[in-house]
């Protein structure tokens, strides 16, 4: 075995030596994605982080990826292939690359990590996310205005707490202003199988809806709508594409400030591990342009919404609340914790239906 | 009353894709040939269809083109099992990786565009009849595809002598040379039938059921294609048959969600594939129905001895 | 015209040479594709098939990969052999790395050397279990075992994900469908110090050790060699053709349900949803593409590691999308299954007379 071990040090360190001759004039900065970047959602807009990271910094960075990396046991060989080939900065953009990351940044301490939507970290590794229950407030509104039928369809993913996040601010935001709305939830257990998510879409619309949400990540529902002629929300891109005359407006997960920052932050050598949960105010959610569909009222009630998250003078969770079996969460008043959001994990109240275990 | 006949008529999208697929594969397991690459055949029609259609404009050529790329990968798979005697299984799940690869390298260009997608059919005079117009009479084009083409497969594997010697070739290929068959064009035919099929069931989904392209957008109904055709006992009719119900099971539960009633996804998910084995069962332990197994050299490699 | 003419006897220079033979037309198809790619294949293909194999990093991380690779490959060569077709290894893998996992989280306040041993029986036990359903209903009713596996790989897959989603999820991870994190006893000791490289590798090559021994010298090997030559003959000999069915399907799934274990204790250390990542298909290549021999199966399980390997340095290096991985490794399996013809049989040019 000692040979063997030896073997391995010395190669650990002529890496390290290597990396560290490179970092002088060029920053390495990879990514891993957990689908492919053409699937137009999810994937698709962490790639227009990472070229926007090329834009802003030029030769000054390279950046390379890996697509398609299953949240098994693959994940750990490719973010150690990342750090092992002198990479500076390593974002790794799905919730299953959460203890992968840890435990290769224990193996490359001179490395910095940035996991998307976990709650692990280490001094090398740092997590971030998006508010996007703040663009859920805004949609939810418009949509309330919006419907004919009071019916409003939502194409969920899996019962994890950033979905469930999504539709109690939606629900919330849209029977503030219509007491008469009513949500339709259909779970697809699955992030992305177009086909599955069409037939979810038809489905809600046969059962009355008119107005769909989504939180899936192919523009299927957005084709479905344009083509029954409903309206919709698009989900992570601009979806205008798919449904010129379905598409009210779009939550976009815009990630390249963040990106450009951080990388930036690597080069200064400024980079500490941090938590970052930015939202509106920050530029990482981001409501795709209005469409004219949108009467020039309920335009005018989404945008002043939309201002007072960014000023922080509105929190989507603002008591009073209740839990859907009708027991107290928010008192008036009261705004949740991120704390509190973070694994939130039940309706509010009015939502029907049972959220899968 | 309007809710069944939507439900009714998405379930037939649904499963649309499944049907082709399913009486590819059916036709190539009658003559013998276990072809685990549908998967890969499919996604290659969805990409073909989609990306021609997108150019060209015309959906005849892109779905025309999704058959020729499904027969083409059929026929590499040929050419592998039916001439360089490779196995069977081992050759289908390589062509399912070829595939998916060869789908999502074409398809760089292609994520994020859109095409009209085909539109819905209405049969004169029939469709306007209550009920069952609606359901039956109003689909697009390529509904009518799919049910004329169990219909065909069912006619001629039953009634033509082309059918009677695809089946003796899967029963008994010894025999089936022995009596002057040519056993290995024959396979070969049943493949790029089940290419084509294949094919056409990846369009439906990129140019009808979506319509957009996605890399993996088949999403694993190449595989349940592969259980339909054991669910349906190798026969046609039963195959459209396993086709609405397995479509029909994920469409239905989308529905019970919506209607409130709580369902456990993961759980029903699971139920198409135990229903299978039941049948499967069911089918294998009485001798009285014969007619209802596997063929009997499914899977089985063919040498010619000569 | 040409054909195909067999050989009286398999070519001996041709059981070596055909992977030869393969290897080069992979070279040349690897020419084409990534010149139509814009990119200099020869430097592609040194680093998809030669600089992998030269730093220790990703030489571990390729033994890491084609461990489970190897034990499935291994598992199911033994019932090929004898003509019984368990395609379902993927779901005797799921299961045996749930059954594995579920011991290292019941056990998890505990600690113990006892406590890897325990999980690998659970493991075994777990994949032999659901190898036996298909095993079971052949030998009862006659249904064909390789459509029951291939049913049973779904409904096992869907099981992982419902439990993890549910029962078996972190009761501190918000919710997030992954289990617990295992802990130390409960996870696989590493071979090389700095690397992933477990001692299920280890583990893995003293099987093939065994199943050689088994093959070559004891009577088990001899009937299993007997019942895939010449079944009938092996009826007429007393064998029994019950016991044959339930011996291979139980052994291909104490193999695969192994695997498993090893892959949730090892490289992964919990349970999450996507843990069955095809091993169990990419397993039956690798039984194949190893002409069903112990020692064939590690060589074909460290080439099929290698093509994932270098196809991920490919995408690192030259950022080629990983689709071009897909597309080469099909051509890489079309090759070596199509050349293996050579082995039994000869190309002979017929003149037209």
């Amino acid at each position: 075995m000692k040979p063997m071990r030896s073997l391995a040090l010395s190669a650990a360190v002529a890496l390290a030596v290597a990396g560290g001759a490179q970092a002088q004039d060029l920053t390495k900065v990879g990514f891993v994605y957990v689908g492919p970047i053409g699937d137009f959602g999810w994937t698709y807009e962490h790639n227009e982080g990472r070229l926007a990271i090329e834009a802003e910094f030029g030769d000054a960075v390279a950046t390379s990826f890996v697509e398609s990396v299953s949240e098994g046991p693959d994940a750990e060989r490719v973010i150690s292939h990342l750090a092992a080939t002198g990479h500076d900065l390593i974002f790794t953009t799905s919730f299953g690359f959460m203890n992968p990351t840890v435990k290769v940044a224990r193996r490359f301490p001179n490395v910095k990590f940035e996991h998307a939507t976990g709650y692990r970290r280490a001094p090398n590794v740092s997590t971030y996310s998006a508010r996007f229950y703040e663009g859920r407030h805004v949609i939810g509104l418009i949509a309330g205005k919006m419907t004919q039928s009071n019916v409003i369809g939502y194409i969920a993913s899996f019962p994890i707490p950033e979905v469930v996040r999504g539709i109690n601010a939606a629900f919330l935001a849209a029977r503030s202003i219509n007491p008469d709305v009513q949500f339709k939830i259909v779970w697809v257990s699955t992030w992305f199988d177009p086909g599955k998510e069409a037939d979810a879409a038809r489905a809600l619309i046969d059962q009355g809806a008119d107005i769909l949400m989504q939180h899936t990540d192919s523009p299927a529902a957005m084709r479905i709508a344009e083509a029954e002629g409903i309206l919709a929300f698009g989900q992570a891109s601009d979806m205008a594409e798919f449904g010129p005359n379905a598409q009210l407006t779009s939550i976009i997960d815009n990630w390249s400030p963040y990106y450009i920052e951080r990388t930036r932050a690597v080069m200064d050598g400024t980079w500490t591990s941090e938590d970052t949960w930015d939202g509106i105010a920050d530029g990482m959610v981001v409501i795709a342009p209005y469409s004219d569909k949108i009467p020039g009222d309920v335009k005018e009630l989404a945008e002043t919404a939309r201002l007072a998250i960014a000023a922080g003078e509105l929190h989507p969770f603002t008591g009073p609340i209740n839990k859907q079996d009708g027991s107290l969460w928010l008192a008036e008043g009261e705004i949740a914790t991120d704390e509190a959001l973070v694994g939130l994990n039940f309706y509010v109240e009015g939502i029907d239906g049972v959220l899968p275990e | 009353m309007d809710l069944t006949i939507a439900i009714l008529q998405g379930l037939i999208i649904a499963a649309t894709p499944l049907v082709f697929a399913a009486i590819g594969e059916l036709v190539a397991e009658r003559a013998g040939v276990l072809n685990l690459g549908v998967e890969g055949m499919m996604v290659i029609g969805a990409i073909a269809g989609f990306a021609v259609t997108f150019e060209t404009g015309s959906l005849l050529l892109g779905v025309g083109s999704a058959v020729l790329c499904g027969m083409g990968l059929a026929a590499i798979f040929g050419l592998l099992t039916q001439v360089l005697r490779s196995s069977q299984v081992p050759t289908g799940l390589a062509l399912t990786i070829f595939g998916l690869g060869l789908a999502a390298l074409w398809g760089q260009g292609y994520a994020g565009h859109s095409i009209a997608g085909l539109q819905p059919l209405h049969i004169p005079v029939l469709s306007e009849l209550p009920v069952v117009g609606p359901v039956l009479f109003s689909h697009d084009p390529l509904v009518y595809v799919s049910v004329a083409l169990v219909l065909a497969t069912a006619v001629f594997l039953r009634w033509t002598r082309g059918g009677l010697v695809l089946r003796a070739v899967g029963e008994n290929h010894d025999a089936a040379h022995a009596i002057g068959f040519p056993v290995v064009a024959v396979r070969f035919a049943a493949l790029l039938f089940g290419g084509a099929c294949a094919g056409l069931g990846g369009a439906y989904l990129s140019v009808v059921q979506t319509p957009f392209w996605a890399e993996n957008m088949t999403a694993g109904r190449g595989w349940i294609a592969l259980a339909i055709v054991v669910f349906a006992s190798w026969k046609p009719s039963r195959a459209l048959l396993g086709a609405y119900l397995f479509g029909g099971v994920t469409y239905l539960q989308l529905h019970a969600q919506g209607l409130g009633v709580p369902i456990d996804a993961q759980y029903l998910a699971m139920l198409p594939y135990l229903t299978t084995i039941v049948v499967l069962v069911l089918i294998s332990r009485d001798t009285a129905k014969r007619s209802l197994r596997a063929p009997a050299c499914l899977g089985k490699p063919f040498f010619a001895s000569t | 015209m040409i054909r195909l003419e067999a050989r009286p006897n398999p070519s001996r220079a041709m059981v070596y040479g055909s992977p030869v033979i393969a290897l080069a037309l992979t070279l040349l198809a690897g020419l084409g594709l990534f010149g139509f790619m814009g990119r200099d294949p020869l430097e592609a293909m040194a680093i998809i098939f030669i600089e992998p194999l030269t730093t220790v990093f990703s030489v571990s991380e390729l033994l890491v990969k084609a461990t489970p690779l190897i034990l499935i490959g291994l598992g199911l060569s033994v019932g090929f052999r004898a003509g019984i077709y368990n395609i379902g290894a993927e779901g005797q893998y799921a299961v045996g790395a749930l059954a594995g996992g579920c011991v290292a989280l019941a056990f998890y306040n505990v600690q113990g050397i006892w406590l890897l041993p325990l999980a690998a029986v659970a493991g075994i036990t777990g994949g032999m279990a659901w190898a036996a359903i298909p095993a079971f209903l052949r030998t009862r009713f006659g249904a064909n075992e390789i459509l029951v596996s291939l049913m049973l790989t779904y409904v096992a897959v869907l099981w992982l994900s419902a439990l993890v989603h549910g029962p078996l999820r972190d009761p501190d991870g918000f919710n997030f469908p992954e289990s617990r994190l295992f802990h130390d006893s409960a996870t696989l000791p590493i071979l090389i110090e700095g690397t992933r490289t477990h001692i299920g590798f280890a583990v893995a090559l003293g099987l093939v050790m065994l199943v050689w021994l088994m093959l070559g010298r004891h009577i088990a090997g001899f009937k299993v060699q007997v019942f895939g030559l010449a079944p009938r003959a092996a009826r007429f000999a007393g064998f029994s053709e019950r016991r044959m069915i339930w011996f291979c399907l139980l052994f291909s799934g104490a193999f695969a349900g192994l695997a498993g274990m090893f892959e949730a204790t090892g490289p992964v250390g919990q349970l999450v949803p996507s843990l069955a990542v095809g091993y169990g298909f990419t397993g039956i290549i690798v039984a194949f593409l190893g002409r069903l021999s112990p020692v064939g199966v590690v060589l074909a399980g460290l080439v099929m590691a290698l093509t994932y390997v270098g196809g991920e340095a490919a995408q690192i290096r030259l950022s080629l999308p990983s689709a071009v991985t897909g597309v080469f490794q099909g051509l890489l399996l079309f090759f070596l299954l199509g050349v293996d013809v050579l082995v039994t049989y000869r190309v002979v040019r017929i003149r037209r007379g």
